[in-house]
């Protein structure tokens, strides 16, 4: 696999938006034409060049192009947006948006990231060493499409809205997160390791939540039906099984009404 | 302002019966006139066709339902709004764009006049700034009466002089221009949480019917002498089976007849008609009736339509006819604004995906085409979309491309997951017509023109009219052999002038132009009986004074006012 490295050389003054640092973008074009691809800081349209020192060599397709971004990037949004395949290594933090839109290939991210982590996702897969801010693999603002395939992993903790409008995919939080944990979810499954303080699975449709930890306040729309023996990431464990949310409209399967399933874990 | 020399273009005029003749076209003063002098621009339009500016008849670009639209789905905009352009305004939105996108998209098609279809008239002053802030297009709006209170209670007891004397104090405080009506009784029972979906279900508390409000609104109408006709969305919109209700409502035009002074020979506008031709009596047995209700339009000469043609895009419905929209959010599961204006109307929003994988989807694409193609008088069918219900406006040029290639049809029809049922379910596959160029400008541009009552302004070339002149890249000798191109050709104008001011140079937008707002002013003899029924209303029921009702001079700064005299 083509490697390309690029060195953050300058902190944008205000955020630098680099939907352009794709596998997808860069693949088949020599250096110079890399530090020539569009970004934009606020309404200004820069160069990718003004920011990064770039070497290395890109593969002839997506597939074939590793980035690694030797860095901080805690002031750059939108990498690997819409990335298709290929790899991104981030060695520092980044901002909003990592791997937002993201259909296939892997973003590997050292430290932190910001809000709208995997927004919207289609697939492939975000490994985050640190932690995330909010919106982990939710809807974009207003939609009703959210992440429909991939893997996000989140191996520290995560703020709100995770999941949000989740048709597919998977998201594992390794410790804990704060609220709002798959709202409006018609699919997909959600693993947060540690607690969560509340809201968990409001206005659920379809899909699967599992916490590991505990969950302080539950919603009044989910109902204990009973207790089940699990394994889910590696972990096998007892966990109490609720279904909702019931003050949801839910659709059937054989006659029979189709619940969101919240899995906790038995202490 | 500048002469300008349009040159041998292929001009098609349905208002002079030209088709495709080589002829200049020259202006002056913002009009067309018969020749000008050797300093004036001289655009060459050869190899190209040369059409009057276009005419929509019914479209939602303004007010308070296209702004909640906005706000309730930014994901309209989502990769939809490109980065500010210089000389441009920023554009944003598809389904429901930004009034600046909306002014452009607009004249890149080559449109002059566009009527914002429902303007609830609290909220009129809304509605003007919005017109206001589009820029380029002349615009009016059509203030809904179908659900009014007032209308009610003077239809109920026959004073048709009463009902028009209210109309022309509303046309006059709210600078609107003619009569909407939509669901007429329908949306006023939405309050009680019900609906009338066929022309005898009277209005709770009024005990009025929807034939007698349609009767009655169409008799004031042609009362005033307004320009436009009685502009109608039938009752039981969008359900199986509701063609009957359509003829049965279209049949009320029989018993009127047509008075105005702006050569109009049309007494009812019946809008969307797509949305109201459907056969079968579930989603299971869904049917096109479209040959059905167009045999009747052919015949019923009084009558307009516009298509309303389903595009097959993800869109978001929007309309006065509150019950409906509760209807399509039951369907469809998706997140739904809803409103009452009080004593007048009320009002929903829910976005909406025609896939043209779902069978019924397809068959409402069908319907739309087939109305176009079974029409036999393009000077009273006019292509629409009922934007954005049905589809956003900026897909003109591919409903013209369907129309005028039979290609192009079973190309699409052939894409979809259930063509076999669709085949079925409609006569599309075996219609051979394809529309002329000339057809296309009567249902554009003539026919609109003189349904509005603004013939003498719009829709044509002739000397003495607006100069409203758009210059497509087709040749009218040697039509291209992929449909596409026409699609491109109707999408882009490589120029297009408005009012005389060139707005589009080889495609691209060089002028905001002078937009003007245009409204219709009948001045009836005093009636203190209205008048006290309005002091009335305004003391008893409105939560506004009558004062702040009004839409203020301010409001609407570029007006071009039709004032006339009503004869009792």
């Amino acid at each position: 696999m083509a490697q390309i490295t690029l060195k953050p050389t300058k902190v944008p003054e205000l955020y630098l938006e680099g939907y352009n640092i794709t596998p997808d973008a860069f693949a088949g074009k020599s250096l110079m034409e890399i530090a020539d691809l569009d970004a934009h800081e606020g309404k200004i349209k820069v160069k990718l060049g003004d920011y990064f020192e770039i070497a290395g060599q890109s593969g002839d397709t997506a597939e074939e192009t590793a980035i690694n971004i030797d860095g901080d990037c805690s002031r750059i949004k939108y990498i690997g947006n819409k990335m298709s395949a290929g790899s991104i290594t981030i060695n520092g933090n980044a901002d909003m948006y990592v791997g937002g839109w993201m259909k296939g290939g892997k973003i590997h991210v050292m430290g932190n990231v910001d809000s709208f982590c995997g927004i919207a996702m289609e697939g492939g897969e975000i490994v985050v060493e640190g932690n995330a801010q909010n919106h982990v693999g939710c809807a974009y603002r207003g939609d009703w499409r959210g992440m429909r395939g991939g893997t996000i992993r989140i191996k520290g903790s995560a703020g709100n809205d995770i999941g949000t409008f989740m048709l597919g995919g998977t998201i594992i939080i390794e410790k804990d997160a704060f609220i709002h944990v798959s709202t409006h979810a018609e699919g997909g499954t959600v693993v947060i390791k540690g607690n969560v303080q509340g809201r968990v699975g409001g206005q659920m449709v379809k899909g699967d939540i599992y916490v590991l930890g505990s969950v302080q306040y539950m919603l009044p729309g989910f109902k204990k039906v009973g207790s089940v023996e699990q394994k889910i990431d590696g972990t096998e464990a007892t966990f109490t099984h609720y279904i909702g949310d019931l003050g949801e409209r839910h659709p059937k399967s054989k006659g029979k009404e189709v619940y969101a399933n919240l899995y906790v874990q038995e202490a | 302002m500048a002469e300008i020399l349009i040159r041998n273009g292929f001009v098609i005029d349905p208002t002079r019966n030209i088709n495709g003749d080589v002829a200049d076209i020259a202006i002056k003063d913002g009009q067309i006139v018969e020749g000008v002098g050797s300093k004036a621009k001289v655009i060459d339009a050869s190899g190209k066709v040369v059409m009057a500016g276009g005419v929509d008849v019914h479209s939602h670009v303004a007010g308070p339902k296209v702004n909640v639209g906005r706000l309730m789905r930014p994901e309209d905009k989502l990769f939809k709004s490109p980065h500010n352009q210089k000389n441009y305004r920023m554009e944003s939105g598809f389904s429901i764009p930004s009034t600046f996108k909306t002014g452009y998209d607009y004249a890149r098609m080559g449109y002059a006049f566009v009527m914002e279809a429902a303007m609830p008239p609290l909220h009129s002053p809304h509605v003007h700034e919005e017109i206001h802030d589009t820029p380029i297009i002349d615009q009016a709006a059509l203030p809904v009466f179908g659900n009014s209170w007032f209308v009610f209670e003077y239809l109920k007891n026959e004073e048709i002089d009463n009902c028009a004397a209210y109309i022309a104090w509303l046309l006059k405080v709210t600078k609107g221009f003619g009569i909407k009506v939509v669901n007429p009784g329908g949306s006023s029972a939405w309050a009680w949480g019900l609906n009338c979906l066929t022309l005898s279900d009277p209005v709770p508390y009024f005990d009025i019917t929807p034939a007698e409000i349609i009767t009655g609104l169409m008799k004031t109408n042609e009362y005033l002498g307004l320009p436009h006709s009685m502009h109608i969305h039938h009752n039981d919109l969008g359900n199986p089976g509701n063609y009957e209700t359509t003829l049965e409502s279209l049949r009320l035009a029989e018993g009127v007849a047509t008075k105005n002074n702006f050569g109009r020979d049309t007494v009812m506008h019946s809008t969307h008609i797509q949305f109201h031709s459907y056969g079968g009596d579930s989603w299971g047995t869904f049917e096109s009736k479209a040959r059905e209700v167009m045999d009747y339009v052919n015949k019923q000469k009084n009558i307009s339509i516009d298509l309303g043609c389903v595009t097959l895009d993800e869109t978001t419905t929007m309309t006065a006819d509150g019950p409906f929209e509760h209807h399509i959010t039951n369907l469809n599961h998706l997140k739904w604004a809803n409103t009452d204006v009080e004593l007048e109307t009320a009002a929903g929003v829910v976005p909406y995906v025609y896939d043209k994988d779902i069978k019924v989807n397809g068959i409402q694409w069908a319907i739309g085409l087939e109305m176009g193609l079974y029409a036999t008088d393009p000077m009273r069918t006019f292509i629409t979309t009922d934007h954005p219900n049905a589809g956003p406006f900026t897909r003109y040029p591919r409903i013209i491309k369907w129309l005028m290639s039979k290609q192009a049809r079973e190309e699409t029809l052939a894409s979809f997951k259930h063509t076999d049922k669709v085949i079925d379910a409609t006569d599309i596959h075996s219609m051979d017509r394809e529309l002329s160029l000339f057809e296309i400008a009567q249902m554009t541009r003539a026919g609109p023109a003189k349904a509005l009552g603004l013939s003498n302004m719009f829709g044509g070339l002739g000397v003495g009219m607006d100069a409203n002149v758009g210059i497509f890249d087709l040749n009218f000798n040697d039509m291209p052999a992929d449909p596409e191109a026409i699609e491109k050709a109707f999408s882009r104008a490589c120029w297009f002038i408005k009012s005389g001011e060139i707005i589009v140079k080889e495609g691209d937008i060089v002028s905001h132009g002078n937009k003007r707002t245009i409204w219709v002013k009948p001045n009836v003899a005093e009636n203190p009986q209205v008048i006290r029924d309005i002091q009335d209303k305004f003391l008893k029921d409105y939560s506004v004074g009558s004062d702040t009702y009004q839409v203020r001079d301010y409001l609407a700064p570029n007006p071009y006012v039709i004032e006339f005299d009503v004869e009792a």
